[in-house]
């Protein structure tokens, strides 16, 4: 970020359904900066915020959280954040609190946490509008009192009311911090925590604050102990000990912290609310219809399928003009290149091409995101979950995996961005690694193809829907007890605690939601296009070279006499045949012989990396029909039906038999085919094993159930 | 005593005991359902599982084995210290 003034860096923190977001858009004005913590998926926000008396400060938007208590990654971060322990990252000069003004005494909770790190804080009571509609009338000075002096202001950041307020006290807190008043530790736990102190101190030979002894005493997670590099067998009777003498006292030593906090903000409420005559919500109204035993799953049936299906329909038109684009794009830039036929396919089929790759995805990821900003920011998505989870809590996902896993049918991009908002990490990778089982529209070119082409014609229309929809039901078979095996099995996760708020209901803020939309399209361009395209780039080397230009001579002397057209599609076809992808094709060919593939098959699934319908286009030109094939041509299905086995046992017999086209539609169906998946599965799991893993168990399943097919079926038929 | 799983919807109780070495009750106790909170059980979800339930000022939601371990007295007089409607 800019050197701003003095360098300043203050902390935006609050628990989830605040307003948190709606208040640092509207201290910022949007001039932000979105990175990634290192080694953790929880993405960093900052931008600059102005505090009006000529000073900036950077301003850090930290994940919605409700306790200290380090349980899962994004709860780490803000621990590790605001106590100075981010590698490259300087410990905050002083945080914001955002408060629900209506929920004061749980969001103090959090504030109360905080208060023991010892920064200066201000208070932000947020959505003000909505605790005095419902009557209630808070006494800021009062509370500002209590709490030690600290900067107490009232906002509504929805309606942009407020924000100088907090600018001022951001202002005033680093001109003159007041430290915010603590809790006072019973004697005992005050007596456990300094042992905690001094044995940590002295066991790791570094000096121990009091927040991190207070983790290191209460919290059952041992990521604070890790942290600070205290070993187990060291700690362990200390901490058994000290918590022992808290359990003396009195208190369990894992309730203790809630406990006295909980006292301690009771004792500063005592007045601070004043409750008066105000409407009730209308959120248990509306929970009384959305979450209707019957008509509840009705309206959630109808709020998705009207969602996703206009994803899918609605980004159907940006795309084709992405598509139009891309084409036009070559046509422009080909023509005067024609005398230097390498630089001109690198230019068109490569980059050209590699920017269309993954422009493509961009509608598809803007309108989900859109979606979901929606459904999150009115309060919907919790009940969303709230209805699913009993459906997905049994394979160890929960109620949240249902948004990314609906998406996933669309496409498996935008749908692996969505796991963002699964919060359990165990739940969230699980989710991510059976996201690409859901049959994606990319499939839907290959099923069309070979079911135009082999089922309808020999079987009826009926049965062409039948293997349609079948194929559609392939990934779903697969992906349950893949994700039960790895919860189970492979991440040994217990059963992940599900609680979780439903918040007030609320109109979505379209600035928050457009926004978020937008940053999230951004990251995938920067860190999974770059990605996509070096595929793209490497998979049309390998299609291109080695160019011989006998080849070509050889074949127009062979075809005297035939169509331009004919010809250059037939040296087309030679060129891919001995290219380094058709070569390395024919050399794997025998792994897939049990699947029922010939080499040019093989071709296609294998140059299809980038993206799957790629291989209608690569069975158009090793088929010799040109590459401008689609999945309803003519030419290539005749082609197809035409095609037989020149050699070995099975000479003369049809390629595509019956077996061998339910194989491939099966293999596409379960296989990792697609680059761009792989390179976001890589950067939402952080880092490569996860995608890599992915890549090889997909395949391999793929490669079982094709062979299953092809056996089975061509010995029946 | 009652498991708070146990409780009809539209009843009231009055939490008398939770494990704090569970996960989920350590979450349950930063959002502040400590013992002799009123607890309201609003709603079970359409396929029985979680439950929805207030308190606090606040509805939140959990699984039915996650409800099991926490244990509300149902006879106290809780309906006059009806918690705030969010």
């Amino acid at each position: 970020m800019s050197n701003s003034a003095a360098g300043l860096l203050v902390a935006l923190v609050g628990n989830p359904n605040t307003g948190k977001s709606t208040l640092f858009n509207a201290l910022t004005g949007l001039r932000q900066r979105v990175g990634n913590y290192p080694g953790v998926t929880v993405a960093r926000k900052s931008g600059i915020c102005d505090l009006g008396d000529g000073r900036k400060v950077e301003l850090l938007d930290l994940p919605g959280l409700y306790s200290l208590a380090a349980a899962s990654p994004d709860e780490q971060v803000v621990i590790d954040a605001l106590s100075g322990n981010i590698v490259g990252a300087r410990r905050p000069d002083a945080v914001v609190l955002v408060v629900d003004a209506t929920n004061l005494l749980r969001n103090l909770f959090l504030a109360s946490q905080v208060a023991e790190l010892g920064l200066p804080v201000v208070i932000a009571l947020n959505q003000a509008d909505v605790a005095k509609e419902q009557g209630l009338r808070i006494d800021t000075g009062l509370l500002s009192r209590r709490l030690g002096g600290v900067p107490v202001v009232l906002t509504s950041a929805w309606q942009g009311e407020g924000i100088l307020d907090v600018r001022r006290g951001i202002a005033r807190a680093l001109t003159e911090p007041a430290p915010m008043k603590r809790v006072s530790w019973p004697t005992d736990i005050a007596g456990a925590l300094a042992e905690v102190a001094a044995a940590a101190a002295a066991d790791t030979g570094r000096p121990i604050t009091e927040a991190e002894a207070q983790r290191l005493l209460f919290d059952t997670n041992p990521s604070t102990a890790e942290r600070l590099g205290w070993a187990l067998a060291r700690r362990e009777k200390t901490l058994r000990v000290a918590r022992d003498r808290v359990r003396h006292s009195g208190y369990n030593p894992m309730a203790a912290e809630p406990l006295v906090h909980y006292a301690h903000l009771r004792l500063i409420l005592e007045g601070v609310v004043a409750e008066g005559l105000g409407k009730a919500g209308r959120s248990a109204a509306v929970d009384r219809l959305l979450l209707h035993r019957f008509l509840g799953p009705v309206l959630f049936l109808g709020i998705m399928l009207g969602f996703f299906g206009s994803v899918f329909w609605l980004a159907k038109f940006p795309m084709e003009w992405i598509q139009a684009g891309v084409d036009w794009t070559k046509s422009i830039v080909a023509p005067p290149l024609d005398a230097y036929p390498m630089l001109q396919s690198l230019l068109a089929d490569g980059i050209i091409g590699g920017v269309g790759a993954f422009l493509v995805f961009l509608p598809q990821i803007l309108i989900l995101f859109l979606f979901i900003g929606i459904l999150e920011d009115s309060g919907y998505m919790a009940r969303a979950a709230f209805i699913m989870d009993r459906l997905f809590s049994w394979c160890g996902l929960n109620g949240k995996s249902f948004v990314p896993l609906l998406s996933g049918f669309a496409c498996a991009i935008p749908s692996l961005l969505s796991t963002r908002t699964i919060e359990d990490p165990k739940a969230r990778l699980a989710t991510a690694f059976v996201v690409p089982f859901m049959s994606c529209s990319a499939r839907f070119p290959v099923y069309a193809l070979m079911c135009a082409a082999f089922i309808g014609p020999v079987y009826g229309p009926g049965w062409q829907s039948v293997v349609m929809i079948g194929m559609h039901c392939v990934g779903l078979l697969f992906a349950v007890p893949t994700a039960f095996v790895l919860t189970r099995l492979v991440l040994k996760v217990k059963p992940q605690p599900f609680v979780l708020e439903l918040p007030r209901y609320q109109m979505p803020k379209s600035r928050d939601v457009l926004w978020r939309m937008w940053q999230n399209a951004a990251e995938f361009v920067s860190r999974a296009g770059t990605v996509i395209f070096a595929i793209t780039i490497i998979v049309w080397a390998l299609s291109y070279f080695p160019r011989d230009p006998a080849v070509a001579e050889r074949i127009q002397a062979a075809h005297p006499t035939a169509a331009p057209e004919v010809v250059t599609a037939k040296i087309q076809a030679a060129y891919v045949e001995q290219s380094y992808m058709g070569r390395f094709g024919k050399a794997v060919q025998p792994v897939f012989d049990p699947l029922g593939f010939d080499w040019k098959i093989t071709v296609g699934v294998l140059a299809s990396f980038p993206a799957r319908e790629v291989i209608v286009s690569t069975l158009g030109v090793t088929y010799s029909v040109g590459e401008g094939a689609e999945a309803d041509s003519q030419h290539l299905r005749k082609a197809m039906q035409d095609a037989k086995w020149s050699e070995g046992p099975r000479a003369g017999t049809p390629i595509f038999s019956l077996a061998a086209v339910l194989a491939l539609m099966v293999f596409f169906a379960l296989c990792s085919q697609c680059g761009p998946t792989v390179a976001t599965l890589a950067q939402e799991t952080g880092g490569w094993r996860w995608a890599a893993g992915s890549f090889v168990y997909m395949t391999a399943l793929a490669w079982l159930a094709g062979t299953a097919v092809y056996q089975v079926v061509s010995r029946l038929s | 005593m009652t498991p708070l799983s146990q409780l009809l919807p539209g009843q009231f109780g009055k939490l008398a005991s939770l494990n704090p070495e569970r996960g989920v009750d350590q979450r349950l106790m930063a959002l502040g359902l400590l013992p002799g909170m009123i607890l309201k059980l609003i709603r079970k979800a359409p396929l029985g599982d979680p439950l929805a339930i207030e308190f606090g000022g606040q509805v939140v939601s959990l699984r039915l084995a996650e409800a099991e371990n926490l244990i509300v007295d149902v006879s106290a007089d809780c309906p006059i210290q009806r918690p705030r409607q969010p």
